[in-house]
């Protein structure tokens, strides 16, 4: 049984899909007109947020000075460059279907975050993660770990290669079962641009179920989380290539300060 | 100049265990400095209960005031690939701890000098499961009880408020610092930990 939300019970969760469903629909449609990108930290379908959100509203901080303007630097000494390779970290090949994810991490005026830590984590290609917590009933891959690191190149470039993850059941509610991700964890050029989310895959039929994704009451800002399939990036015979952008909050204070920035948007 | 939009936040999950936490994560200052500091405490949800799945992660100015950070936190082996961690040779500003089993975490840093016009602070990032977009947050330190009456954002706070952001003094070198995701609704000993937001662009 997997221990994910439900650590000790055994009893099979109560509210039903539709239960949830429906207490989706009720906060799309009350967060319609806010087209906010990230979601709101109290979203009750997701059960565990329900103790896990702050009550008070966060407390502006407009210093021009906080430490948190500036933000932690990685260099080449942290990564290895097999670390962007995860299908090469053991023996053998692991199962699955092999795959590249690559992209750009922009600030939101469309500058290059460089040089800058990215870090992935997945399930194997049947929905297991290489994790004691992890009891879903789907085998362990000897050959696969689900771990990348790398530093974007000059143009915020990034690339991994890996496998397709398997979506996997968990314990929200009954039948719950979560589209396949990709965990992604990304620094900026501050502290206040960190970011921890998920990448997922063009056209899963469990998008719609999954209270997670669903957090995102924006249907555009959803689709940002989406990776698309670029056929032309595909190498024949070894892998098919996903890309997907990520973009990062920015600190008002850097957005205005370099003209050339515009530049170098694609 | 048009704005890109943002890519959403979503949860840290449960199992980032084996990907994100690395060796001596907490050690942001080494054992050995005789002006290491110990700061510790829970990570609490809304019933109290300690949380065994969070990530904290720390940044603060190097003894000598800079915030430009430095690399090397993780430093990987390039023969074997294993994350040996930092070497203490520099100051990386860099800190990352997960909660263990009984929700606690321990870092070990050197007590940051003020920037600006405001006390020295540590400052925070909280991941959890169940926390769909991360939490900012900082840890002051008792020793600087004037420093803080002139702080921007402790000054600017009621009394208990406030005191969700100073940690306790626990012995030589010692801290307490407990983090309250969610708290009651008044502002007793189970006040929420004030969090904070940073204008966006
Ligand atoms: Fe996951």
């Amino acid at each position: 049984m997997r221990t994910q939300e439900v650590p000790v019970s055994s009893e099979p969760p109560a509210e039903t899909q539709s239960d949830i469903d429906a207490e989706i629909e009720a906060l799309r449609k009350a967060a319609a007109a806010r087209g906010l990108s990230h979601p709101d930290r109290d979203y009750p379908p997701y059960r565990s947020s329900i103790l896990r959100h702050p009550r008070a509203a966060p407390v502006e901080i407009t210093d021009p000075e906080a430490a948190e303007l500036s933000g932690p630097v990685f260099g080449a000494g942290d990564v290895t460059a097999l670390d962007a390779d995860l299908t090469r970290r053991h023996r053998g090949e692991p199962l699955g279907e092999r795959i590249t994810v690559s992209g750009r991490v922009l600030d939101r005026a469309g500058r290059p975050i460089r040089g800058q830590l990215v870090e992935i984590w997945q399930a194997n290609a049947s929905g297991r993660y290489a994790h004691q917590r992890d009891q879903h009933p789907a085998p362990l891959d000897p050959n696969f770990t689900g771990v990348g690191r790398c530093l974007t190149d000059d143009h915020g470039r990034y690339q991994f290669t890996t496998i397709k993850p398997g979506p996997y059941p968990w314990r929200n509610h009954l039948n719950a079962w979560r589209p396949a991700h990709i965990h992604f964890s990304l620094f900026g050029a501050a502290f206040t641009q960190r970011l921890i989310t998920q990448m997922y895959f063009p056209g899963d039929p469990l998008f719609g179920y999954d209270p997670i994704l669903q957090s995102v009451t924006d249907e555009a800002a959803r689709a940002r989380l989406v990776a698309g399939y670029e056929h032309g990036r595909s190498v024949p015979e070894y892998s098919m290539a996903y890309t997907w952008d990520i973009v990062l909050d920015g600190p008002r204070a850097t957005l205005f300060e370099r003209p050339e920035a515009e530049e170098e948007r694609r | 100049m048009t704005m890109l939009p943002a890519t959403p936040s979503q949860t840290i999950g449960p199992f980032y265990g084996y990907a994100l936490p690395f060796a001596r994560g907490g050690d942001m200052a080494s054992d050995a400095h005789p002006e290491a500091v110990t700061v510790h405490g829970y990570v609490l949800d809304g019933e109290g209960a300690p949380i065994p799945d969070a990530l904290l992660e720390f940044w603060q100015p190097a003894p000598d005031g800079s915030l430009t950070g430095a690399p090397g936190s993780l430093r990987t082996d390039p023969t074997t690939g294993v994350l040996l961690g930092r070497d203490h040779t520099g100051f990386t500003g860099f800190g990352r701890v997960p909660t263990d089993a009984d929700g606690h975490y321990a870092l070990r840093t050197l007590t940051p000098p003020a920037v600006g016009k405001s006390a020295p602070y540590l400052s925070v990032c909280l991941f959890a499961r169940g926390l769909l977009h991360h939490l900012y947050t900082r840890v002051y330190f008792p020793e600087h009880e004037a420093a803080q009456a002139a702080d921007p954002l402790l000054a600017a706070l009621p009394p208990r408020r406030r005191a969700t952001l100073v940690a306790r003094g626990q012995g030589p070198r010692s801290y307490r610092f407990d983090v309250r995701i969610q708290g009651g609704d008044g502002d007793g000993a189970d006040a929420e930990t004030v969090f904070l937001a940073f204008p966006l662009g």
